[in-house]
């Protein structure tokens, strides 16, 4: 039967154990009988629970596991022989040969797949069968014996109790195993291709041209210092340029001068920056800003403005963190107490006096604290860069030339149909790997800064 | 209005508002140059309000309005033309709660003078410490050690670096907000001692809400009851035969 | 003690009056700086959306011409009854509407007649049939879109010979606009004339069901967990820890994680709404808990101790009562979360959803793609056509996000106490 059928029997046995254990429950109330250790529908959670969860568990380890299972049945068929090595190619063909299987489609491209449709169809009818079989048989003996320990003397509030707290702490481990999986599988990865292409070359060499891998010396066409001179150059120069002085600037109007409505106004309208999404300002960049900025340079005198300007990403980037800067900065100027900006004032500062040498000062490892957040950010940042900077790596520092980052290249490598084992696409990791160890690393520094220099107001 | 000319500071008429609310109800008063004025009062009676009027701190707060006459020197502090940035350095104020800035305690003092234009010369601007703190009666204990935190002295200490501070840009008044309410007795007594020093130099108008130290550190002492001023007179008068029964009230521990 | 005394200050005297004047000078530019800060910020936003709309919304419109036909003389090979059948648009591919079509727009037009229509023009008549079958028996004029050219140099500017036929047309009172339901209707296509974001939205819809579905019982259960219950040790601080860095984590990098382990260990279908939910969920997941921890806090402890005085058990006092008042917090959050998982390309172009997919998705396992990369392949077509149709997508993602948005502060306003 169908997963989706197979979970609704599951969920229905369940449902009969929950019933039955608590109507068998309700009679353990007597007469004079004033404490109760659970109420009958605890009972009922009990059975419930104990039917429903390995059998649930089961079919969702093997939901993920059972394509790799069937896949590789079918491939150990004599059909199957005819099948080109791991790639692009490869997937395809078994991929329309499930659709094939499961009537989802009714032609196909390759002969191939029509040929292994019907190992296919087999493979997955033996596996279901299996799957029905293991899960139905888990929750009857689940409920059955949850069912046998529905005593008046058992504790099933206690125990219903207990799994909810195993529960609780299941989900806030499945976040360490993200966190796991990232690193896991972003060194695992990174590994493979540092065999190919030894580390030092990659991280200092300074020629980047992915195209034309000479498989002899891989590594000299893969240095990854233009990348990330691009990276810097475009999010931390050219974005923080913007977002800096805009951000700090409307933190202090909103917080020290604006009245109480326009703050409660523009705050949002700030915050809203942040909401459009970043293929949005990608497009708006690719669209409307780089031409205007390439119309720029060309009146300014550079002749080779180009229409993929690391400036006209890098801006658009800036625009998009602000709010991050300007929130981090609001907080931080209004932490600073009062009293410190009445002792100022009382002196005959001016308020521009008291923000710069007082407010600001006292404020200041929390804007920093942003700055450091938001530089973490822009560097992390994909879209814009994709759509509105160029894929040539270049080490220039003229703004209106074009170079491109970490994050466009990840996306280029892994792009097209390229091996998945190849020195292109390991490359992809390697550079995941590295922007994740950065932005890591800047934000630990961040809220340390952030810890460690704030005074204690109280 | 009349005012008398050799006050230093001439308050007619004072009204002060928050929106709707009155908080002080037409105040009439004199600060002489050469005392220490106190005001006395129930909790919530406008004693700190009224100071606030006599360096325009109530301009920070959007909703409050001041009506009436006040003069510096036979300037009317609230005209146009009146500078509230200089006012404020003639008029300096000190507050209940310690509030030294972050900085070192040569950069606390010296800050005042920074931005008033007042010392250029690195020179002048380490004399102008010095005297300030030496007047504050906090050079001894701190000579040493100027490059640190204002913020890491005791208590009673700070209260003298805002003291100090208030003194470095040569204040004509000095105004303070009930400034030994956060300290302990030792330390009390040696702003105390502290203001017995200062009277000469500056006109010094202080809140309490301690009968006591009224009676021990002014000349002359106001009375405030729910935004009026109720009874103004010299300290020994006020204290030993008040005039109004709320004062007598007040004074011997009826209420407040 | 003797001291060297200072002259009292003049502050009468120029210099000093002219340095006040300039602090505060210095003051009102730095004013002025703060408010045009502000004023700036927002005008960047406003030009966006401003842009985004001007060049948009012509793309939920479409340029018509009015094409006389002759089904009579065309005599189709159909019957009423196959009209009224479920057959119909079979029937009428079959008998050969779209030649007649073709034909009559050379009649009507000129030997490039033909190409001035768009390649779903013929479909517009057929549906006119299928409305009213008399139409077979007579002579009538249909309003049917045009080719793409024509209706880029009928909006907007075209090539010389696109304009000069759009002149002509004109001319003959021939050309008109209507309303492009196509564009919320249809899937992606090749043709700018034919290109609709249903498609998308579909893929989007399933793709935010399964983040959902994931992210919300997983984030909330773990919020309950880090306020209520952990006790205070080395693993509870390296779960936190590891949940505010994933919070911060860069999207591609999931876009990695999702390609390697979802993938390629697992091996679940590439492009699958699974498992970009999967991908996003991860991705949501740490907001969530970060926003549930924030709503959870609020929450004062004398409910709790008023819950354990009666007797309540611990799970009880969060369950009966600290989730409740937390929960309109946590759902503020999560619709947050959710509007920036429904915004995010590039994990997804990581794993695979930018294909050109032509029919929407019908189950989780079909190949997808969503509006956030639907416009980014489009904004890579070189036909001017889907210039509109970009930042018309735009226009619709950005209703969305803004009726999340909106839904998220209403539910905060609403229902937020204030302890």
């Amino acid at each position: 039967m169908s997963a989706l059928a197979l979970v609704l029997v599951v969920f229905g046995l369940a449902l009969i154990g929950w019933l039955v254990a608590r109507m068998r429950a309700a009679t353990f109330r007597k007469p004079g009988v004033a404490r109760f250790t659970a109420l009958p529908v605890h009972y009922g959670y009990f059975v419930a629970i104990c039917a429903l969860v390995p059998a649930l568990l089961f079919l969702a380890v093997w939901s993920l596991t059972s394509p790799a299972l069937v896949t590789d049945a079918v491939i150990a068929t004599p059909a199957a022989a005819a099948l080109p090595p791991a790639g692009f190619e490869r997937a395809s063909i078994l991929s329309e040969a499930r659709a094939l299987a499961a009537g989802r489609s009714h032609g196909a491209f390759h002969d191939l797949s029509v040929r292994l449709a019907p190992a296919y169809a087999a493979a997955q009818i033996r596996y279901d069968w299996i799957a029905t079989a293991v899960a139905l048989l888990l929750a009857f003996a689940g409920g059955g014996f949850a069912f046998t320990r529905v005593r008046p003397d058992f504790g099933a509030r206690t125990q219903v109790e207990r799994i909810v707290m195993l529960l609780l702490l299941a989900a806030s481990l499945i976040a360490i195993l993200t966190t796991i999986g990232i690193v896991a599988s972003l060194l695992y990865e990174s590994a493979r291709f540092f065999r190919i292409v030894p580390i030092g070359e990659f991280l200092f060499g300074t020629h980047w041209s992915p195209q034309v891998i000479d498989a002899r010396d891989p590594g000299a066409s893969l240095g990854a210092v233009p990348l990330f001179w691009g990276t810097f150059f475009i999010g931390a120069v050219i974005a923080m340029a913007v977002a800096i002085p805009f951000g700090l600037m409307s933190a202090i109007y909103l917080t020290q001068y604006a009245h109480a409505t326009t703050r409660r106004w523009m705050k949002p309208v700030l915050e809203m920056l942040a909401g459009v999404p970043t293929v949005v300002y990608g497009y708006f960049a690719a669209l409307t800003v780089a031409p205007a900025v390439r119309e720029l340079g060309l009146a300014v005198g550079i002749a080779n403005a180009s229409s993929e300007s690391a400036l006209a990403a890098g801006a658009v980037m800036g625009i998009m963190i602000i709010p991050f800067v300007s929130s981090m900065a609001d907080d931080s100027i209004a932490a600073v107490p009062a009293s410190m900006r009445d002792g100022s004032l009382a002196m005959g500062a001016t308020q521009s006096e008291t923000i710069r040498k007082v407010i600001l000062p006292a404020a200041l490892p929390g804007v920093v604290g942003g700055i450091l957040l938001a530089v973490s950010r822009a560097i992390g940042e994909t879209m814009i860069v994709v759509m509105a900077a160029s894929g040539v790596a270049t080490l220039t520092a003229n703004p209106f030339a074009s170079t491109t980052t970490v994050t466009k290249q990840i996306v280029d490598l892994l792009t097209g149909e390229a091996e998945f084992d190849s020195a292109k696409t390991l490359a992809a990791f390697a550079l995941g790997l590295t922007l994740f160890v950065i932005t890591l690393a800047l934000n630990v520094v961040a809220l340390s800064v952030v810890k460690r220099y704030r005074e204690a107001y109280d | 209005m009349i005012h008398n000319p050799s006050a230093k500071i001439s308050a007619r008429e004072v009204s002060v508002f928050y929106g709707a609310n009155q908080a002080i109800d037409t105040v009439s008063i004199d600060v002489d140059r050469d005392n220490v004025l106190a005001f006395i009062g129930p909790s919530g009676c406008g004693k700190s309000t009224f100071l606030r009027t006599l360096n325009r701190m109530n301009d920070t707060v959007a909703s409050a309005r001041v009506s009436g006459e006040i003069l510096l020197d036979g300037e009317d502090i609230y005209a146009p033309s009146m500078d509230v940035v200089q006012l404020r350095a003639r008029v300096g104020m000190v507050f209940q709660k310690p509030n030294p800035f972050p900085k070192s305690i040569y950069e606390n003092v010296a800050y005042g003078p920074r931005i008033h234009g007042l010392a250029t010369a690195r020179a002048d601007l380490d004399a102008m410490v010095e005297q300030s703190l030496r007047r504050a009666g906090l050079w001894d204990e701190v000579k040493d050690r100027l490059t640190d935190s204002g913020t890491a002295l005791s208590g009673g200490q700070q209260q003298r670096l805002c003291i100090a501070r208030a003194i470095a840009v040569d204040p004509e008044v000095i105004l303070m907000d009930e400034p030994c309410s956060a300290l302990d007795p030792i330390a009390t007594a040696k702003i105390e001692e502290l203001i017995h020093e200062l009277k000469g130099r500056y006109a010094i108008v202080i809140v309490t809400h301690n009968m006591q130290q009224a009676a021990r550190v002014s000349q002359q002492t106001a009375f405030f009851h729910l935004g009026r001023l109720v009874e103004f007179g010299a300290t020994s008068d006020i204290f030993t035969n008040p005039r109004e029964e709320r004062t007598r009230d007040y004074i011997t521990g009826r209420y407040g | 003690m003797t001291e060297p005394s200072r002259l009292p200050t003049d502050w009468k005297a120029a210099a000093v009056q002219r340095r006040t004047r300039r602090r505060y000078a210095a003051e009102r530019r730095f004013r002025l700086l703060g408010l045009a800060a502000v004023w700036l910020s927002a005008g960047f936003l406003m030009f966006l959306l401003a842009s985004m709309l001007w060049q948009g919304a012509s793309g939920f419109r479409q340029t018509r011409v009015a094409l006389p036909i002759d089904l009579a003389a065309a005599r189709l090979a159909v019957t009423p009854a196959q009209l009224s059948g479920r057959g119909a648009d079979l029937a009428l591919a079959g008998a050969g509407l779209e030649g007649t079509v073709d034909a009559a727009a050379t009649r009507a037009f000129g030997a490039q007649g033909a190409d001035l229509l768009s390649d779903g023009a013929w479909l517009v008549v057929r549906d006119a049939i299928e409305r009213n079958p008399a139409l077979l028996q007579s002579r009538t004029t249909i309003d049917v879109p045009v080719d793409s050219a024509i209706d880029v140099a009928a909006k907007h500017d075209g090539t010389p010979a696109a304009e000069a036929i759009v002149a002509r047309l004109t001319a003959r009172g021939a050309l008109s606009t209507g309303w492009n339901l196509g564009f919320l209707a249809a899937a992606d296509s090749t043709d700018p004339t034919r290109v609709g974001i249903w498609g998308a939205l579909k893929g989007s819809l399933l793709t935010m069901l399964v983040t959902i579905a994931l992210a919300f019982p997983i984030g909330v259960l773990a919020a309950l967990y880090l306020e209520e219950y952990a006790p205070r040790n080395r693993w509870t601080d390296v779960i936190e820890v590891s949940i505010n860095n994933l919070a911060a984590v860069p999207s591609i990098i999931f876009g990695l994680l999702g390609l390697a382990v979802f993938l390629g260990t697992l091996h679940l279908p590439r492009s699958a709404p699974l498992v970009g939910g999967l991908t996003l969920a991860l991705m949501t997941m740490p907001v969530i808990v970060i926003a549930g921890r924030n709503a959870i806090k609020a929450v004062p402890p004398s409910i709790r101790d008023a819950a354990l005085a009666v007797g309540a058990s611990p799970v009880q006092v969060v369950f009966d009562h600290v989730l409740p008042l937390a929960l309109p917090g946590i759902l503020t959050g999560t619709i947050i979360g959710m509007a920036r998982a429904l915004g995010e390309t590039a994990p997804l172009l990581m794993i695979g959803m930018r294909a050109f997919i032509a029919a929407p998705p019908s189950r989780l396992v079909d190949p997808a793609t969503v509006l956030p990369v639907q416009i980014f392949l489009w904004s890579d077509d070189i036909d001017r056509g889907f210039v509109e149709k970009t930042s018309a997508a735009i226009i619709v993602l950005l209703v969305f996000l803004l009726a999340m948005n909106g839904l998220a502060i209403y539910l905060r306003n609403r229902f937020e106490t204030r302890w």
